[in-house]
């Protein structure tokens, strides 16, 4: 009797072992590309800027050092902005608010798309057909519309602008999780923990969203991508944040207008985003190639 | 191509096919409206306090709510307001007290074409970028278009924008005009040298996407055997790519590239505002800004409904053009 029951915990281990494996050995893959270090490094840069860059800013964001587009001299290392304030502080504090109001979009979405695209593709029939009716009709929109109906009706706030794009990002992910999940569903080992009795939440969790978690990965940094270039841009259109508030996209709106006498104000945030952009979309097209490259090992 | 007897079920199936993918787009755009009406009007609360603020006059508001038919029951707005939509009364400009209709008339056509010029352009260039790239494939061209698009296909269209006129209209070069100053009484193609920089950016902005999977696409037809067996006959290598590989590798194209097409009608929101350009994307910013709803309600529903007649005919186009596909029409 003793015997069985010493021999059960190392087999729920094995078990445990191989359900993370294929996510370790994906992201060593990805890891050995250029392209993926390369994004990691980019993405480590602007992140590394925004998170602790404040630290290092030589002034206040708000406080005033000069004249409006003053060129860059000792006191301002990068000139003055429309309003005569330091351009290297407003840049080394104002990633914060773009990189978290993204990252937080992007957990909405995800979370939301991956639970209606798990629980469509476990459901089958007609709640499935109703929810991706449903993902098709917010992918009716460009986005940018949706979003920025809602800014019309509700007004500039943060906490709308992180809402609508992770509602914007949630169908694409609810689509990839759904198509990645229809084939697991009939695999026998769900099968099995149906027959086990186990609660549905724990078959979507425990069984199938490990097995969907390489498309997804890849699904996610594209969403980032996305997620960054529109907060960025509706704060450049100036339904972010409000001034004075310093912010990369609002700051390329401030400072546009300067842009023949003092060039530094919008360039330094156009090349963070674009830099973070291009970062995070090479990370995932390191994965994706990591991905592909698996499956392709394993059928041959 | 099947001729006779199978004829006329074919094409049966194709215009049931069609039918139904319209009346699909339709029901789309129905529930579209339902969404930009329910965002806008329909929200708990008094949306006339909200657009004009708590400083309003009792007078102003009364009058916004006698505008906006606050004062009936929600169905019959939504009624009155779509009737209005499909009558082309899109109501009036809370901002300019003028017909939406007259606001917006001119800048649908500026847009029109410059979302024109802008496929024109980025369609073709895209697909030889794509062939080549595939033809070349794992060469060093390759690489590096392959990670240029890459690259491209990740910033966002503001980023693009704000790059096309730092390199070119201010600090760099001052070549062409940062803003795109049309007059209104100016048809657009009056003005090709102020388009320059507006069609550069969308089309930097769509094109990689379409390019990529063209790539993809010709990758596997250079593959088949019918472009082995051109080679063999001893075509020459240009004559294989774009005459016997080509057509086949675009059909699974179009509906990404219809689905770019579609992307434009969002993609000129930003880049109209960026140029100042005088389209419906540059007066969908404006009127957010105001809060001027109905001119917000009647462009969401006209740039939506772009995108969902683009989507419609992406489909229809691929079915027509990927014969094979027509059989697993039921």
């Amino acid at each position: 009797m003793s015997q069985p029951a010493a021999a059960a915990p190392p087999i729920g281990a094995v078990a445990r072992r191989r359900r993370q494996r294929p996510l370790v050995l994906l992201l060593r893959r990805s890891l050995r590309q250029t392209r993926t270090k390369l994004g990691v490094a980019l993405v480590l840069l602007l992140v590394g800027t925004a998170v602790i860059g404040p630290v290092f800013a030589p002034h206040a964001p708000a406080e005033f050092v000069g004249a409006p587009y003053a060129h860059p001299s000792s006191t301002a290392l990068l000139g003055t902005d429309n309003l005569g304030r330091d351009v290297l502080s407003r840049f080394l504090w104002g990633g914060r608010s773009i990189l978290g109001l993204s990252a937080a979009a992007t957990a909405i979405g995800l979370l939301l798309g991956v639970s209606i695209g798990l629980f469509a593709a476990y459901s089958r029939g007609l709640l499935d057909d109703a929810l991706m009716r449903g993902m098709d009709v917010i992918l009716a929109f460009p986005s940018i519309v949706l979003a920025l109906v809602a800014v019309a009706t509700v007004g500039p706030k943060l906490w709308l602008l992180v809402l609508v794009v992770g509602l914007t990002t949630m169908p694409r992910v609810a689509r990839v999780t759904r198509g990645a999940s229809l084939e697991i569903v009939e695999r026998d080992y769900v099968h099995a923990a149906q027959a086990m009795g186990e609660p549905r939440r724990k078959i979507l969790i425990g069984e199938i969203l490990p097995n969907v978690t390489s498309p997804l990965l890849v699904e996610a940094s594209l969403r980032l991508t996305y997620s960054i270039g529109l907060i960025a841009g509706l704060s450049f259109l100036g339904f972010g944040l409000q001034p004075p508030a310093a912010d990369w996209g609002l700051m390329i709106n401030e400072n546009r207008q300067g842009l023949t006498i003092q060039p530094w104000g919008v360039v330094m945030p156009v090349i963070a985003i674009a830099l973070l952009t291009i970062g995070t979309s090479l990370i995932g097209d390191g994965v994706a190639r990591a991905s592909a490259g698996i499956e392709r090992g394993s059928a041959e | 191509m099947p001729r006779g007897g199978l004829r006329i079920p074919f094409l049966h199936g194709i215009w049931g096919f069609v039918v139904r993918r319209t009346l699909l787009g339709l029901f789309t755009l129905f529930l579209v409206s339902l969404i930009v009406f329910a965002a806008t009007q329909a929200l708990p609360g008094d949306p006339a306090r909200a657009i004009l603020g708590r400083s309003a006059t009792p007078e102003a508001l009364a009058a916004l709510r006698q505008q906006l038919h606050l004062g009936q029951p929600v169905v019959q707005q939504y009624t009155h307001w779509l009737g209005g939509i499909l009558t082309g009364d899109l109501g009036h400009s809370l901002a300019a007290g003028e017909p939406v209709t007259t606001l917006i008339g001119k800048r649908v056509e500026n847009s029109a074409f410059l979302m024109l010029l802008a496929a024109l352009v980025s369609v073709p260039l895209s697909i030889i970028l794509g062939s080549v790239a595939a033809r070349r494939r794992d060469t060093p061209f390759d690489h590096a278009t392959s990670l240029a698009l890459l690259a491209l296909a990740a910033l966002p269209e503001f980023v693009i924008a704000i790059a096309l006129v730092v390199l070119f209209a201010t600090t760099v070069f001052h070549a062409l005009p940062a803003v795109s100053l049309i007059p209104p009484e100016d048809p657009p193609w009056k003005h090709l040298n102020e388009l320059v920089l507006p069609v550069t950016a969308l089309v930097l902005a769509v094109s990689p996407y379409i390019a990529r999977i063209t790539r993809a696409s010709m990758v596997e037809v250079l593959e088949s055997d019918y472009v082995e067996m051109a080679r063999l006959k001893g075509l020459r290598e240009g004559s294989v790519l774009w005459r016997h590989a080509l057509p086949n590798a675009i059909a699974p194209a179009i509906q990404v590239i219809a689905l770019n097409l579609a992307y434009l009608a969002g993609g000129i929101v930003v880049v109209e505002f960026v140029f100042g350009y005088p389209g419906i994307g540059g007066a969908f910013v404006d009127a957010v800004a105001n809060r001027d709803l109905p001119v917000v309600q009647a462009l969401a529903i006209l740039i939506a409904g772009a995108y969902v007649l683009l989507n419609l005919l992406a489909d229809v186009a691929t079915i027509l053009v990927i014969p094979r596909l027509r059989t697993s029409i039921k």
